[in-house]
């Protein structure tokens, strides 16, 4: 295979392929969603086992918890190409990865507060999955802070990027919290998350809501590349030929 | 189902559209903070590219 990968890793040329691949990830990722929430609203059953509608909170809690570990593994990647390449774009994959993640961290722990209490009685519980995901937020913010609070920008990204690698442990702690081997050590609130008894209909809109999140991540992490490129590439001489740069107003 | 009905959500309604809501805040709230922030970027850029015109 012959692919130009170095090619395609210079900002100049990630830079519009990146614009010209946004619109198409945007509607796809409307799309998904939309299709996903539309099976999981009028295609399933209203209760799963022993819960009511409200189980319904498990398309965007799925899909967000999903997308808060993948995307953690992805920041990680990038962190270690940009340590052992040093290459400049895969620090700012690094740094534009980040806000979504802790976003999808976010809103996998609200929507599970909204699901605990309706289904447990109670917002939180500092059960190991809960706890996990909690650390990985931390992980996020502990991260974005590093990253903008060291002003020479490679040491920032070579710092950042160490913190990510050591902070790659939460990910299969947060894994085998609830899958963890020997059931009888499975302590935790958190139901186990085996997809083999639910209704097909459930796991179908389940698969497709989280492709739509994986389509949404994608879409507004590379408009956030974007903008670091913009911000990191200023005094290059492509940039200041860019047609939005030099265009009219 | 009526629209009602499904609002409703036998009585979980709360919780459930809060969850929905709160996802769709924060999704809506990303998209908007990172379009600003390439118009902030971009303006830089133009008063750069302005500067070195003149």
């Amino acid at each position: 295979m012959n692919i130009k990968w170095f090619k395609y890793a210079a900002p100049s040329t990630f830079y519009p392929l990146a614009g010209r691949m946004i619109p198409w990830l945007w509607v796809s990722a409307v799309l998904f969603i939309g299709i996903g929430l539309y099976w999981g609203f009028f295609r399933t059953p209203s209760i799963l086992t022993d819960q009511k509608e409200y189980y319904r909170i498990i398309f965007p809690h799925v899909a967000a918890a999903w997308m808060s570990m993948w995307l953690y593994i992805v920041l990680v990647g990038w962190a270690l190409v940009g340590l052992i390449f040093q290459t400049r774009i895969s620090f700012m994959m690094a740094e534009a990865v980040a806000p979504t993640g802790a976003i999808m961290t976010f809103i996998a722990l609200v929507t599970g507060a909204f699901w605990g209490k309706t289904s447990w009685g109670t917002w939180w519980d500092w059960d190991p999955r809960m706890t996990s995901e909690l650390i990985l937020l931390f992980v996020y913010i502990g991260y974005m802070a590093l990253q903008s609070a060291i002003d020479d920008r490679r040491r920032a990204d070579r710092a950042a990027a160490v913190l990510a690698l050591v902070g790659a442990v939460t990910v299969p702690i947060i894994f085998w919290s609830v899958n963890c081997p020997d059931p009888n050590q499975c302590t935790a609130l958190h139901q186990q998350s085996g997809m083999g008894k639910v209704d097909r209909n459930i796991v179908i809109a389940m698969l497709v809501t989280s492709l739509g999140f994986w389509l949404y991540s994608f879409a507004i992490i590379f408009q956030r590349v974007r903008n670091i490129i913009l911000e990191r590439e200023r005094n290059t001489r492509w940039v200041m030929a860019l047609p939005e740069v030099r265009g009219g107003k | 189902m009526t629209v009602q009905e499904f609002f409703h959500a036998g009585g979980y309604g709360f919780y459930l559209w809060s969850a929905f809501g709160i996802t769709a805040l924060v999704m809506i709230a990303e998209i908007v903070i990172v379009r600003s922030q390439r118009k902030t970027v971009l303006q830089r850029l133009k008063r750069l590219a302005r500067m070195e015109n003149s």
